[in-house]
């Protein structure tokens, strides 16, 4: 337990560095500069001059980074831009959205993908193939334009679900749920062909294995071999693919959260993007970051539980 | 056939390149066919629906949507064109390095990657657009940096395995310059892989680069692309829903093209080296294979034409008040695709005393692991009992309804497997798995099912049982596995044990005790059982029956004593004289030349004359019918009953009253006649 919590703090730290100080160099290596990109043609000598000073660009790259970071240790992510706003206030009003859209899209790909793989697993034949059929067509579809051909199915069509925005859990939690339900299913629908797959893989491979065939000559239940000794052999594998996974969902915030004007960081960071409002983008990118990092630790723990092998190394 | 005519030969990933091939062609070619200038804008067409003038329909300004399909393409495909170059130039070379000089520069590759792999894509490449101010080179060369981290894994394992074999190492020998190993030796067998990641990274970047599109981060308002097309569609979504579908088809269709292409060339790439652990699927169905060329050999219609066993071959004289538990009457098992399947045991008829150790004998591929597993219907994969009856104590097994079956299984039948380490659940401990079937055969409280599973590890005589009830399986050795096996398959109080290859996987040392504690077991429990082996010595030490296979057939049944001291078939005699603990020192160890014919190829006429010295043309003329030979014995050998040996045992019988064994021609020699 211990050598997992520093192995993980290692890389964790690591990553963080690595995102953080990439998003800096990256930014330093603007053509032009970052100021004049943010003024356009229209800013005067003097505003461009205090911009410069403001953005800290008149200083060394290695001081301006020790800067930021140790403000970021501190707490203190800088100001938008645009509304001089503080990024972290921006940021913080805007994690629960994104997180309720991530977890969600994740039991939704999860259980979903699961059910269809341990059942084309057991079938083998067609539902084999219709699975890898879906898988396929599940990871080649765009996502953002599947919430289009949603949206214009179930909000402008059918008038079930609501098309846009996000209604907090507190305010409404019926709302709430609807509200979820397409961006949910939009961004969950690759992993649900990801895991399907996985799983029906993993599955194949343990129900043709040697504890199968003893646990039935001992007389066992079929319901127990398949779904509390197969399934739970067959997770080590998938839970691997839903640790990389969850880099995906967060990428795909980006694209699902502007489809649906829901009110998380990737509608955030698309718009400071497009508004060059660098302090924002670069909050948002630390921020996905450490997620990224909490959910690796979570796979982390999850993969030792299911596999003793894994806890005693 | 080449690497490519073997591609060509899979139609859909040959459908798939064409797609990708024409829709390339299209766009770089949407100057000469593209109807109309993708900006011209006419307001009387606006929103139209496909017609003979726009067949794709036209967008909210009258432009003509297929035009826009065209041009925008080559947004899409150029911007995705440098992606994957900066893919692969950085992780082909960097993967060759890593895997080939290993060391310093693999470990730092190897970590850049893992950190790179963690990091969300999209936000780097949208850092780096809201520097650059919507500038979608920078964007794609971005992606190709990020993404060539699964390229560098694929090329590195394999450069490392590569590098590992000896061809390369001789030529590394000799001389030759790293670079030209590289070029010469390692990366001819590397295309296939470089393909497959080629293929797939491209669909991932064309669907990341419309992705940035629809979000405005692509060409300038007027100009199309893929992405910004499906971004002017969702304005009119409401009204015009239709203008949805062209950029979604054609993305979707590039993309999922892309995937199958990848999907074809692995096949191919893995078919070359044809290596590799094959599923056990595959395996058990592999004879399958040889079925359309053997069945021509193996006689009329297909199937052969092997007599059933007559039980009363093999009935002893005077032991008509042994109590008889198991009776199997021509068994029949096939493996393999229903209608196609290949008979892998044929007609087989036997019995399991009452208190007796039978030993099923032979060789892999006889027949002997199918016959016991078929016994409680637990067939591997692939397999089933086409025919026979299996008769336990008055019940038909074959009948039995699921539920039934699982109270045989354990409860009246246990049944011990071959790997004692494969057979035990890797995520359980062994106390959760033996409660498991302590629950299925007693009802009981948490702490009397304790207490059973703690006397069931004391009678497989476990040392320290408490501590072993909370171990996990790998932290048993084998010995201890299969005594765990054992216990577990003896938590319901079974009759018959069945004992697949009960210490074929263990040490030694370690055989001879299992063994000796399946014997002390029997007599303390008053089991029969039926013992599985391949060895001659772990038979003779146990059983007190012996049943040789040989593909397929029951080939000699009779005491073990008798048999092993004068075996009456030649396979049998094979067999004895193979085993190598008979081996004597400075002669090369004994050995049956040739091999077991496989199921599907069986001859007409006896399944072993192939290998047999004593093989004469009536042996090859029909089938033999397993013949009576003595008091309890039988063989299914047209020389049985002039065998030297033969003739001694009956002139000194070595067990039991004399039998009138020499009564004429027997069923074998009316068979073979009958059959001329």
């Amino acid at each position: 337990m211990t050598r997992l919590l520093a192995r993980w703090l290692a890389t964790s730290a690591l990553l963080l560095f690595v995102v953080s100080a990439l998003t800096f160099v990256l930014i330093s290596f603007a053509p032009g500069d970052a100021a004049r990109a943010i003024l356009g043609a229209k800013g005067s000598v003097e505003q461009y001059e205090a911009l410069r000073q403001r953005l800290g660009l008149n200083d060394p790259l290695p001081e301006r980074y020790w800067d930021w970071l140790s403000g970021v240790l501190r707490g203190d992510f800088g100001a938008s831009i645009f509304s001089n706003e503080a990024v972290g206030q921006i940021i913080g009003s805007r994690i629960a959205p994104t997180m309720a859209l991530v977890v969600g899209s994740l039991l939704f790909s999860a259980l979903v993908g699961v059910a269809l793989g341990v059942a084309s697993a057991r079938r083998r034949g067609r539902l084999g193939r219709i699975t890898d059929v879906a898988s396929l067509l599940g990871i080649s579809i765009p996502n953002f334009w599947l919430g289009l051909v949603l949206v214009t199915l179930f909000a402008v069509g059918l008038g079930w679900l609501p098309a846009t925005g996000y209604v907090p859990f507190a305010t409404s939690p019926a709302g709430w749920a609807k509200s979820l339900v397409l961006p949910v299913v939009t961004l969950g629908v690759g992993g649900v062909a990801t895991i399907a797959k996985q799983t029906r893989d993993a599955m194949g491979v343990q129900l043709d294995s040697g504890y199968v065939a003893a646990m039935r000559s001992q007389g066992l239940s079929e319901r127990s071999i398949v779904y509390k000794h197969a399934l739970k052999n067959a997770a080590i594998p998938v839970t691997t693919v839903m640790g990389l996974m969850f880099v995906g969902l967060f990428s795909g915030t980006v694209l699902v959260e502007n489809v649906f004007a829901y009110p998380g960081l990737g509608s955030l960071v698309v718009r400071a993007t497009a508004q060059h409002d660098i302090p924002v983008v670069e909050g948002v990118a630390l921020t996905f970051a450490c997620f990224v990092v909490l959910a690796n630790l979570a796979v982390d723990l999850l993969y030792g539980w299911l596999n003793p092998k894994a806890r005693l190394r | 056939m080449t690497a490519l005519g073997r591609f060509l030969r899979q139609p859909l990933a040959l459908a798939a390149a064409t797609v990708v091939v024409l829709i390339v062609a299209a766009c770089l070619l949407a100057d000469l066919i593209a109807p109309y200038d993708p900006l011209k804008q006419d307001l009387m067409a606006a929103n139209q629906l496909p017609s003979a003038a726009h067949w794709l329909g036209a967008d909210s300004l009258g432009r003509d949507i297929l035009s826009r399909l065209l041009y925008g393409g080559r947004v899409t495909l150029s911007g995705s064109v440098l992606a994957v170059s900066v893919f692969t130039v950085l992780g082909l070379p960097l993967g060759l390095i890593a895997g080939y000089r290993r060391g310093a520069v693999d470990r730092v590759l190897g970590r850049v990657v893992e950190v790179i792999f963690a990091t969300p894509v999209i936000i780097i490449l949208l850092v780096v657009l809201s520097v650059f101010s919507a500038n979608l080179t920078a964007a794609m060369i971005t992606l190709g940096v990020l993404g060539f981290g699964s390229l560098f894994r694929v090329v590195r394992a394999s450069t490392l395995a590569a590098a590992g074999e000896l061809y390369v190492k001789a030529a590394r020998a000799a001389g030759l310059s790293g670079p030209a190993v590289l070029r010469r030796h390692i990366l001819p067998n590397l295309w296939g892989q470089v393909i497959v990641q080629v293929a797939l990274f491209a669909a991932s970047a064309i669907l990341t680069e419309s992705g940035l599109a629809f979000l405005g981060f692509s060409v300038k308002p007027p100009n199309p692309s893929w992405g910004s097309m499906i971004g002017e569609a969702s304005n009119v979504l409401s009204s015009h829903p239709f203008q949805l579908l062209p950029p979604g088809f054609v993305i979707g269709l590039v993309v999922l093209a892309l995937g199958l292409v990848g999907d074809g060339v692995r096949d191919v790439a893995t078919s070359r080296g044809g290596s590799g652990p094959a599923p056990s699927v595959a395996q058990t169905a592999a004879p399958a294979l040889q079925s359309t060329t053997a069945s021509a050999q193996s006689g009329i219609g297909g199937q052969p034409l092997d007599l059933p066993d007559d039980p009363t071959a093999w009935a002893d004289d005077a032991a008509e008040e042994v109590e008889v538990w198991l009776t199997v009457r021509d068994l029949t098992v096939e493996f393999g695709p229903a209608g196609r399947g290949v008979t892998v045991l044929k007609g087989a008829s036997f019995e399991v005393r009452a208190g007796e150790v039978l030993g099923i004998v032979g060789e892999s591929g006889s027949g002997k692991t199918v016959t016991a597993r078929a016994l409680i219907d637990l067939l591997p994969p692939g397999g089933r009992i086409m025919d026979g009856s299996i008769d336990y104590r008055g019940d038909q097994v074959r009948d039995m309804s699921p539920a039934q079956l699982n109270r045989l299984r354990g409860g009246q039948i246990g049944y011990v497997p071959q790997e004692p380490m494969t057979t035990l659940d890797p995520v359980f401990t062994i106390g959760s798995q033996l409660d498991e079937v302590v629950r299925r055969h007693d009802r009981g409280s948490r702490a009397a099912r304790r207490a059973r599973a703690l006397e069931l590890l004391e009678l497989v005589q476990l040392r320290d049982p408490a501590s072993v009830l909370s171990r996990y399986p790998h932290e048993l050795s084998g010995g201890m596995a299969q005594r765990v096996g054992l216990a577990l398959a003896l938590a319901g109080r079974p009759q018959l044990l069945i004992a697949d290859e009960p210490t074929t996987a263990l040490d030694v040392t370690v055989q001879q005790q299992v063994l000796d504690l399946l014997d002390e077991l029997r007599a303390r429990l008053g089991m029969a059982v039926l013992l599985v082996t391949h060895d001659w010595g772990v038979l003779a030490d146990l059983a007190d029956r012996a049943l040789v296979m040989y593909a397929g057939q029951i080939v000699e049944v009779g005491p073990t004593t008798a048999v092993y001291a004068a075996a009456a078939h030649p396979y049998t005699r094979a067999l004895i004289a193979a085993n190598p603990a008979t081996a004597q020192a400075g002669r090369p160890l004994p050995s049956i030349p040739g091999q077991v014919v496989p199921p599907g190829s069986w001859p007409v006429g006896c399944h072993f004359a192939d290998r047999c010295a004593e093989a004469m043309p009536a042996c090859l003329a029909g089938p033999v019918a397993l013949g009576r030979i003595g008091s309890g014995r039988a063989s299914r050998c047209l020389r049985s009953e002039r065998t030297p040996a033969l003739v001694g045992l009956e002139a000194e019988p070595v067990e039991g009253p004399a039998g009138p064994s020499r009564n004429g021609t027997g069923p074998a020699r009316a068979a073979a006649e009958g059959s001329k």
